[in-house]
């Protein structure tokens, strides 16, 4: 669509006549939106009263900036979108891929070279470029580092898609090892490589993979069986709580409470579904969206139990299966039984594993109860109730057993949060974090495990990685704080995926038994292919 | 008796709030089948605006009747949150018409963070207070009615009544019916249904702004994440009514306003949201489509 006739007038507009009305309509509606945000501020003065703060430059500049995004996508981006899907006359072929475009071999080269020389230089670059060009070089680095990696996947891709499983679980397998190698190997030391350590597999590693196995467990609920579940966080905080009371009062093993909690928080799946299987859709939404807050308020106030907001702390930590413990002034220390240095970093490095072991769990029964008459029964309730009844499904049984099934997971992995922290309160189980875990299960494709996986490292790890935007304060000074910026990049970017990939990552996975119908129905109504 | 009649008037305020802010829910449900998550911070920025605006006249102008600057806030506020609601619906909801039914649902809750932290990034993180606008109590009878809690009521009342007339008696209203019933053949007779569902939402962020404007002058404090109770509250009551039901959602906001002003005053203040959400799952056992909505009947 390189040329539009524009239906008012009925004259031909060339794509820069047409963005540049494009946005000076953006500019108006920026304007207008944010005029009292961001041109005014309201701050409170000593005397404890709010007073507005100018900042007209500001919103130009932000209006200006809107504008000017519109123009060149209306003028430059959709015409290349639209460009990229005509065939040249001549050859009959799509224009190469830009995928293909950005990993020439050419590049990759010079991004090894960029790597190669900067890393040569690590030691002397504040001495050679000063501190704030040294602070832009190592993003340099950075990116180049990510544009070799990714190249290095874009080659290898069709390998790496026809043994995705194997290979990431691999990967996921060696990821602590390599990480501590790789560090020891920077700091000259085993014992620098394990501190080292602590940040990559803690704040990356198991929080990813605590997000992933929550994300595998709805999948259960909404993915397979279809049932929108807005409170899955609820079965979160019994897990999580079912082991910080039952560890800290009792001073039972996780090893025993692990199943305790899963027990009961499928307990709590069953008893929450009962009054729902009668609902459908959107009522059982807000009745599960209620169910969480329940809990999350009755954690706030039952404070003779619970402890309230203030949470509880002191709770044990995981030991070696009950032959080596994780603290250091226990006898069977697992540094002292094995006769190595101290160190905080083998807790999490178990941890990992352990909540790797999980997540695994998770999708070896996902994917087997797929296969069981239970699982059939779940895909067939989420394409169609009605025609489920009438095969003679029972479908209080089925709701029934998703809901505690998931539920189990999310106690699981309460449990192992709790052990975790060390310290829970009702603060982890707001709503915002059903919300995210519901987001993974959709952004990455319902019902796909790698999908859903993919999204979770993404979207965990997006976050992650924008806590580390200090470089950022060079550009802007330094009162600028990323950290501020880190969810609202964050809700935009949910946004912008859903919108580029409806359908998720991987697409959501059909049953297994399906019957194409063809539907034809006005092109208006339907996005993409059937309505 | 009197303390009954007290609370039976603390639970009308906030009920007439609670309504105001169900009918957006219920209204773009109706229309697109969509849960609208960024509708409770859609109230939030209203509030926002009537706060700023609130600011501009302080600054501008020595001493203002309450009833103009109320007026004045409430004005602006309609504007601009209609103008977000607006925008939101065109670059987040619209592309995904016709997608699968969770796609924007999901766009709605990035909405909805993204919204609360813009607000949070730009005018900063702490509660705004500003000096009570309107102190005036009337007692009678050992039972104090507070002139805000009077102005709430009848601007409720007002626009309730104005917003009657737009959907019962004029053409836009048919339309919107008429998409909410069939949208596929609302089309076929000439109905403008992309403008038609701009204009629901147009209307909904509207009267949440209203009710973002009420708050402000009733609470006299607005922060950043105020939308998301007061949101997942009157979510709450528009299902109660029946999701969809347009008296439903102001019947429903009535019950949850006085669910909890009578459980504050009667039971324990802490427990209050936990009643209003156990007699919402309550009510939906019985009535599985809510008090005023419709059964539906699945056609095979």
């Amino acid at each position: 669509m390189a040329v539009t006739v524009s239906p008012e007038r009925g004259v031909v507009a060339t794509p820069v006549q047409r963005a540049t009305r494009e946005a000076l309509y953006a500019g108006a509606i920026a304007l207008g939106l944010f005029v009292l945000f961001i041109g005014l501020r309201t701050d409170q003065n000593i005397s404890n009263e709010l007073i507005l703060v100018q900042r007209w430059g500001l919103l130009a500049a932000v209006v200006i900036a809107t504008m000017l995004g519109r123009f060149l996508y209306v003028a430059y981006g959709q015409p290349f979108l639209a460009n990229q899907k005509i065939a040249d006359i001549a050859t009959g072929l799509l224009p190469e891929s830009v995928a293909t475009r950005f990993f020439r071999l050419p590049y990759f080269i010079a991004a090894v070279v960029v790597v190669a020389v900067l890393a040569l230089l690590a030691g002397s670059l504040d001495g050679l470029l000063g501190p704030g060009l040294a602070g832009y070089a190592r993003f340099a680095r950075a990116l180049a580092i990510i544009y070799a990696l990714a190249s290095v996947l874009f080659y290898f891709r069709t390998f790496i898609l026809a043994h995705f499983s194997a290979l990431g679980i691999t990967a996921l397998a060696l990821y602590p090892i390599i990480v501590v190698a790789v560090l020891a190997g920077y700091a000259g030391s085993m014992a620098g490589g394990f501190q080292g350590s602590l940040k990559w597999v803690d704040n990356f590693g198991i929080q990813i993979l605590i997000y992933v196995m929550l994300a595998w467990g709805l999948n259960i609920v909404v993915g397979l069986a279809g049932l929108l579940d807005l409170g899955y966080v609820a079965f979160y905080a019994v897990g999580a709580y079912a082991y910080a009371l039952l560890g800290t009062h009792f001073g039972l093993s996780f090893w025993i409470l692990l199943p305790a909690a899963g027990a009961m928080a499928a307990f709590w799946g069953v008893l929450l579904g009962f009054p729902v299987l009668r609902l459908r859709g959107d009522y059982l939404a807000i009745v599960t969206l209620a169910f969480g807050e329940i809990i999350r308020l009755v954690l706030i106030n039952w404070r003779e139990v619970t402890n309230g907001s203030a949470g509880i702390s002191g709770i044990p930590k995981v030991t070696f299966f009950g032959l080596m413990t994780f603290n250091v002034s226990d006898p069977n220390y697992i540094a002292k039984v094995l006769d190595i240095a101290t160190s905080s970093a083998y807790y999490k490095i178990f941890l990992y594993y352990l909540i790797l072991g999980l997540c695994l769990l998770t999708a070896f029964v996902t994917i087997r109860l797929r296969r069981m008459p239970v699982g059939r029964a779940w895909e067939a309730l989420r394409e169609d109730e009605i025609a489920c009844r009438s095969l003679g499904i029972n479908t209080t049984t089925t709701k029934l057993t998703a809901f505690a099934t998931g539920a189990m997971f999310g106690g699981f992995a309460g449990s192992f949060f709790a052990a975790r922290q060390g310290f829970v309160s009702p603060e982890s189980f707001i709503f915002l974090e059903s919300a995210i875990i519901l987001a993974m299960v959709v952004l990455g494709g319902m019902g796909s495990l790698v999908g859903i996986a993919v999204a979770a490292m993404v979207m965990i790890g997006g976050t992650e990685v924008l806590r580390e935007l200090d470089f950022l304060k060079q550009v802007f000074g330094p009162d600028f704080t990323p950290e501020l910026y880190r969810m609202l990049l964050f809700g935009m970017a949910m946004v912008i995926v859903m919108l580029w990939k409806p359908r998720g990552f991987v697409g959501s996975r059909e049953p297994t038994a399906f019957l194409k119908k063809s539907k034809a129905v006005s092109g208006s109504f339907t996005k993409e292919g059937h309505g | 008796m009197q303390y009954f009649v007290q609370q039976l008037i603390n639970g009308l305020t906030l009920g007439s709030i609670y309504g105001l802010i169900a009918i957006g829910y219920t209204m773009v449900y109706g229309i697109i089948g969509m849960i609208n998550f960024a509708h409770g911070d859609i109230f939030m920025v209203g509030a926002f605006t009537a706060l700023i605006v609130f600011l501009i006249l302080g600054a501008l102008f020595y001493s203002l009747p309450v009833v103009i600057a109320l007026l004045i806030m409430m004005i602006v506020a309609m504007l601009l949150t209609s103008l977000y609601n607006w925008t939101i619906e065109k670059v987040a909801y619209r592309p995904l018409r016709g997608s699968f039914r969770l796609a924007p649902l999901i766009t709605a809750i990035g909405m909805s963070i993204a919204l609360s932290n813009f607000v949070q990034v730009t005018q900063g993180p702490r509660n705004k207070p500003i000096p009570p606008m309107v102190s005036t109590v009337y007692n009678i009878e050992g039972i104090s009615v507070s002139l805000k809690q009077i102005i709430i009521v009848i601007v409720t009342a007002l626009l309730l009544a104005l917003f009657w007339y737009l959907v019962n008696k004029t053409s836009l209203g048919r339309a919107q019916r008429a998409c909410e019933q069939d949208r596929k053949m609302a089309a076929l007779l000439g109905i403008d249904v992309d403008r038609t569902i701009s204009i629901t939402f147009v209307m909904g962020a509207a009267l949440a702004a209203v009710a973002g404007t009420l708050f402000l002058m009733y609470y006299g404090v607005i922060a950043f994440s105020d939308g998301f109770t007061p949101g997942v509250k009157a979510f709450t009551a528009a299902v109660l009514g029946g999701i969809g039901s347009l008296p439903g959602a102001v019947l429903g906001g009535l019950m949850i306003g006085f669910i909890e002003s009578m459980w504050s005053a009667y039971f324990s203040i802490d427990y209050k949201d936990v009643a209003a959400f156990s007699i919402l799952a309550i009510v939906l056992i019985f009535l599985p489509s809510g008090i005023l909505g419709r059964p539906e009947v699945e056609k095979v």
